[in-house]
């Protein structure tokens, strides 16, 4: 089956991203395919380059780095959401002459078509975090 | 074409995250879907009339909610037990709604393919 992810919470806010994280495991260990993960509202959080927990936490962006790498899952945060809250595609970064980019690798900066999107072509949409 | 049902239950002001919905609600009808909204609990207070957000600097949604006939946007639901239990009555509001009893949310539900929160 194949099926597309929405992620609305950010990191430390709720469990809602980890449970997401738990699941896309869990259905690609099982032969599913997951299609595209979504981050809107406060879920841009989770794709911040230089979020650095102690060494001894989960490296919650990473680890979606490296499910991206591994998984050739495509991870797209929401142009609108990120850029009122700060995250910049590289566009933004080098209009506004900032020196570096803020968004972890294996995502990318995309507008609401993508989810768009994402709902039409896959068995199941599934949203992870609410209000 | 897929049936998108929009569950808005959370206050219109406050927070973007109403006005993060309608941007989502206008991209998925800019899609050619078919969209209908459903307002629970509390969200039933998006569509009261007479609200002033712009004296505390906010976004006037109503605005936005105004603009959803223009995106083929007609349908919406709201469930009469959320408007009673705020003492509210359609007439409140600031749109046209289908009232709906709680006991067939379930069935509205189950004729959507796509189900979001809002």
């Amino acid at each position: 089956m194949k099926f597309a992810i929405q992620v609305n919470t950010s990191p430390y806010q709720s469990q809602a991203g980890d449970t997401a994280y738990q699941f896309i495991v869990a259905a690609l260990a099982m032969g599913h395919q997951v299609f595209r993960v979504f981050f809107y509202y406060d879920g841009i959080y989770h794709a911040l380059r230089k979020s650095m927990p102690p060494e001894d936490e989960t490296q919650i962006s990473q680890r979606w780095s490296q499910l991206a790498a591994q998984h050739d899952i495509d991870l797209v945060v929401c142009i609108s959401a990120a850029q009122r809250r700060g995250l910049l595609s590289q566009d933004e970064v080098d209009r506004q002459d900032f020196k570096d980019n803020d968004l972890a690798p294996g995502f990318r900066i995309s507008g609401l078509g993508q989810l768009a999107e994402a709902t039409l072509t896959t068995d199941r949409f599934i949203v992870f975090g609410g209000s | 074409m897929k049936n998108h049902l929009f569950i808005m239950r959370t206050l219109p002001h406050g927070k973007v995250y109403l006005q993060e919905t309608l941007d989502v609600i206008l991209t998925i009808a800019a899609f050619d879907q078919k969209v209908s909204l459903l307002f629970l609990d509390q969200g039933v207070f998006q569509l009261k009339s007479d609200q002033r957000p712009e004296a505390l600097d906010l976004k006037d949604t109503a605005a936005i909610f105004n603009a959803l006939d223009i995106y083929d946007i007609h349908d919406l639901y709201v469930e009469i037990e959320s408007l009673q239990q705020w003492g509210l009555k359609p007439s409140d509001l600031f749109l046209p709604v289908k009232e709906i009893y709680r006991k067939d949310v379930n069935q509205l539900m189950h004729a959507s393919d796509i189900i979001m929160g809002g």
